[in-house]
């Protein structure tokens, strides 16, 4: 029930600031209906795509960060698909992704703080899975 | 030098997963750099850059997100196609994580699938 997505979806470049919140707040909505939360908004503005989508050629960058089940974001990519405005979506699940990162962030930290009165036992074992990792 | 400690390290714990074929990436002592580099010759580049190292491990960087364009552009030929890693001297598993986040990149349009990076 705690699964991380990233949410990233481009949306057509002639869209107005405000119908961009309202999508926003339509899509957080949604996820606090569902049982989820949204943990960050980011918006990266215009840019320019690398290749043509749907004849455009910018398109508005918008992130998204939930939390929540799997079911929750069956949900939004139906809301993204219907939406005119918005042309590409992509979904990307981070939280095992981020479980690593913190298991070999703690093993780094472990290793540094064991550094001066290094039992070489413990150093060993703490370099071989930050190493196969 | 330090690296070598740490490569002879490894192959103790992983048994020859990675050994079927001959790592390129890697440090072998008993592979002949000298006949390889001359008989591939500078354009050809057929043998693998003993003295390339991967990136990633060296500066540590273990979280590669599709969303930072210029690491991966680096990464990236002009055609738009994934350099190989004997090219690059990646490691395998930072090059399977870098190949799996320009796929990505690429959906999200953040890369070309094919011709120059805008």
């Amino acid at each position: 029930m705690n699964r991380t997505y990233e949410l990233m979806f481009i949306v057509r470049p002639d869209m107005a600031e405000e119908d961009q919140d309202k999508l926003i707040s339509t899509l957080q909505s949604a996820v606090t209906s569902s049982g989820g939360t949204v943990k960050t908004v980011e918006k990266w503005g215009k840019r320019r795509l690398a290749y043509t989508v749907r004849k455009f050629h910018d398109g508005i960058y918008i992130l998204l960060i939930v939390e929540g089940g799997g079911g929750l974001i069956h949900e939004l990519e139906r809301r993204l698909r219907v939406t005119e405005p918005v042309i590409k979506f992509l979904t990307v699940r981070v939280d095992e992704e981020q479980k690593r990162l913190d298991k070999i962030k703690a093993i780094r930290d472990a290793r540094r703080k064991a550094a001066a009165p290094a039992a070489p036992a413990e150093a060993a074992a703490g370099e071989a899975p930050a190493v196969t990792a | 030098m330090a690296d070598e400690t740490r490569a002879t390290a490894t192959p103790s714990a992983e048994p020859s997963t990675g050994g079927d074929r001959p790592d390129r990436g890697e440090r072998r002592p008993p592979r002949p750099g000298g006949p390889g580099g001359r008989e591939g010759g500078p354009g050809g580049r057929k043998y693998f850059r003993r003295k390339k190292v991967c990136k990633f491990c060296v500066e540590k960087i273990e979280a590669i997100n599709y969303k930072d364009v210029r690491l991966l552009a680096q990464f990236v030929a002009e055609s738009g196609k994934i350099v190989p890693r004997r090219l690059t001297g990646v490691c395998t598993p930072h090059q399977r994580r870098l190949s799996s986040a320009i796929k990505q990149a690429r959906n999200i349009a953040l890369l070309p699938f094919a011709g120059r990076a805008s």
